[in-house]
């Protein structure tokens, strides 16, 4: 027995923009449905022949970047919107938590918002009348039930909202990114009601960004990208994939972003004479490029293990950054010098040949300067590169301030900027179960 | 679409409770509160007193008195009636979200309003029988029967427009504007604040054919007029008609069901 089950389903919007009411309003009142009449380009698929099945008592989790339809499959199951093609089949009663507290009235009093919202969601009034207690019990919120709604915080607003929705007592429970809106304390009331849901052999859907709840709480899950189901299955596995395509993607946006401000610098900057500034230059945040070229840096690549270029590593992983160069003339005085920072602008670390000890004697032409890194220790998040040769006293050659971007990505939330190799050492009297599954 | 209108009956809970949340929500805040359902009558009442008592006072014919009572019997259920049309002209848009957020039943929020209307005009009819014991106007018991099967033909009538009118303003937002100015339009063209009698022959058939004309002679006939009440033959026709109309509404509004999430 399925408490879920889509078959095919599709659905397509039609696109704003051009208003063609007539011919939406004629589709409508035709064929139920409001995008016959238009043409391709006045339509969006927001899901695509997408076949999916729910056994009873199963938690399910969707994920997916924004916008790849994850909600519109959602509001399919609720029955809130029809399929343009396809079927959906929900069996049981739903309660839907898509938006916490649609349908309160701002002017009246908690009190009677549960009653109505309960009402709408498919209660009788006894039934509200005979919940109402444990409602607002576990919406924390004895206190406030009799002033009216528009008075309330946003958190309450939501908290209210949930604790209706929940107290509906479905068979199949939608939940839609929602846990985000309470404290800490509220989540895990949520996460709570959840688990005593999925113990009383409920089906739940969960959409939702915390990998980790899906990781964690799901019994399958459904990876959908631009409408299409890209993976469904083992959670672990699922969430792996997407994050792997996640970062491919990451990859290529940061790529992109460096060619942009590549071009944006090399077509702004006029090559500059004078060694002043570069001091003052050193400490300023913006990027930019500047310097007299007599020794140019070319091209700066982020080159990963494989000896591929990347711009997305993992805490450990080897890094190099190769410096392409150029000296028309030859150069006696000049110092090759790297600088690491955090997305906030803290130098996370800076060194130069100078500091180095490297004296030097002489470039020539053309050449590759490989910084290699072996263990990139840095905590997750997005760091920017200063490359640049100068002379010793200062002046630039060629100065390029936070142009390259990597992010480093890690499953560890640990916090700060470097992280240390370590290992944790325990006497035999301090146990864990082990690592979460 | 029967089973539809059938499901509808199930949701006579929400209807009532949402009724009542319209009518403490519409006044929360106001000093008279409820008073407002009086007053806003009354004041009408007096507006139109004044102009036709000191402003215009050769228009109106002197074989009407009281006329301020005259023209109440219909300003009354016509403000019912204007003001379910325009407040359902906006009554899916403004309720999207729970259209597009929670399985709810649309049909559900026009029907409130003109409920919530129609209770306010129940809270008009004290000042109307206040007047007519102050004018000791007689009032005939066979005739008064009549009076709450007037009340259902209106509401079957208006529910019918509302459902009309609230479906097509989701696709087209033009209908708000227009309506307020027929709505205006529609106000003199109907015998309220000058009797049937007046009009001349070739204007009489125009308004006859207007399904309001026939509502309010028929409140104008039970509170008003002496001795028996010969209406009822329209009135008769204009409760089929009406029951029509809200079939034709009924289904048009299912027909245009899905598209409300979309839309909205």
């Amino acid at each position: 027995m399925h408490a879920i089950d889509i078959d095919h389903a599709t659905k397509i919007y039609r696109r704003y923009g051009r208003r063609r009411q007539f011919a939406t309003l004629k589709s409508a009142l035709l064929s139920g449905s409001l995008i016959t009449d238009l043409k391709p380009a006045e339509t969006f698929t927001a899901l695509q022949d997408v076949s999916l099945r729910v056994a009873t008592g199963e938690t399910v989790g969707v994920i997916g970047p924004n916008g790849s339809g994850k909600s519109t499959l959602l509001k399919l199951v609720a029955g809130i919107t029809k399929p343009t093609s396809g079927t959906v089949n929900v069996n049981g009663r739903i309660s839907a938590l898509i938006e916490l507290g649609a349908g309160f009235h701002p002017e009246i009093s908690g009190r009677e918002n549960v009653i109505i919202n309960g009402i709408m969601l498919g209660l009788s009034k006894r039934e509200v009348l005979q919940k109402f207690e444990e409602i607002v019990e576990f919406a924390g919120l004895e206190e406030f039930i009799e002033a009216p709604v528009k008075t309330y915080s946003s958190g309450m607003y939501a908290r209210l909202g949930f604790a209706v929705a929940i107290h509906v007592n479905p068979d199949v429970l939608l939940v839609d990114e929602i846990l985000a809106v309470g404290d800490q304390g509220f989540t895990h009331k949520c996460l709570d009601k959840f688990a005593e849901f999925r113990r009383r052999g409920k089906t739940i859907l969960l959409v939702t960004h915390s990998l980790s709840l899906v990781e964690r709480f799901c019994d399958d899950a459904v990876w959908l990208d631009s409408g299409l189901i890209k993976a469904v299955g083992d959670p672990k596995r699922v969430v792996d994939a997407y994050l792997s395509h996640v970062e491919k993607q990451e990859e290529q946006q940061l790529e992109a972003d460096d060619i942009k401000t590549r071009k944006m610098t090399e077509t702004s900057s006029e090559p500059l004479t004078t060694g002043e500034a570069s001091m003052d230059d050193m400490f300023q945040v913006a990027e930019g490029r500047w310097g007299s070229r007599e020794v140019e840096i070319l091209d700066v690549t982020l080159v990963g293990d494989d000896g591929k270029s990347a711009h997305v590593f993992h805490s450990g992983d080897r890094m190099s950054v190769r410096v392409h160069i150029n000296a028309e003339k030859p150069v006696s005085d000049f110092v090759f010098g790297v600088g690491l920072f955090n997305a906030d602008g803290v130098c996370c670390y800076g060194t130069n040949t100078d500091l180095e000890q490297l004296v030097s004697k002489e470039i020539d032409g053309e050449g590759t300067v490989d910084f290699m890194i072996d263990s990139l220790d840095l905590v997750a998040g997005t760091y920017k590169l200063d490359v640049a040769v100068h002379k010793r006293d200062g002046y630039p050659y060629d100065y390029h301030r936070l142009l390259y971007t990597f992010r480093m990505k890690s499953r560890t939330n640990d916090v700060g900027i470097y992280r240390p190799r370590h290992k944790w050492k325990f006497p035999s009297n301090v146990r864990f179960i082990g690592p979460l599954k | 679409m029967i089973h539809n209108l059938l499901q509808l009956f199930r949701y006579r809970g929400l209807i009532q409770s949402l009724v009542s949340r319209e009518l403490k929500a519409r006044y929360r805040g106001s000093v008279l509160g409820f008073f407002w359902s009086f007053i806003n009558p009354l004041l009408l009442l007096l507006i139109y007193s004044f102009v036709f008592n000191t402003v215009l006072p050769g228009i109106r014919p002197a074989s009407v008195e009281p006329f301020a009572l005259f023209m109440f019997c219909g300003i009354l259920p016509w403000t019912w009636f204007s003001s379910s049309l325009i407040e359902s002209s906006g009554v899916l848009i403004a309720g999207g979200n729970l259209i597009k957020k929670v399985l709810f039943p649309a049909e559900v929020l026009p029907i409130v309003t003109v409920l919530a209307n129609m209770v306010h005009f129940f809270l008009g009819l004290p000042i109307l029988v206040g007047f007519l014991i102050y004018y000791s106007i007689p009032l005939q018991l066979n005739e008064l029967i009549w009076f709450p099967f007037v009340v259902l033909v209106q509401l079957i009538l208006t529910l019918g427009l509302c459902l009309i009118v609230s479906a097509l303003t989701v696709h087209f937002r033009d209908i708000k504007d227009i309506l307020s100015n027929l709505l205006t339009f529609w106000f003199f063209a109907t015998p309220i604040i000058y009797p049937m009698s007046m009009a001349p022959s070739g204007g009489k058939r125009f308004l006859d054919m207007n399904p309001f004309t026939h509502l309010a002679v028929s409140y104008q006939e039970i509170l008003f007029y002496d001795g028996p009440f010969g209406h009822l033959k329209w009135l008769l026709t204009l409760g089929a008609a009406s029951i029509v109309l809200f079939m034709v509404g009924y289904f048009l509004f299912d027909r245009l069901r899905d598209s409300f999430a979309e839309e909205v």
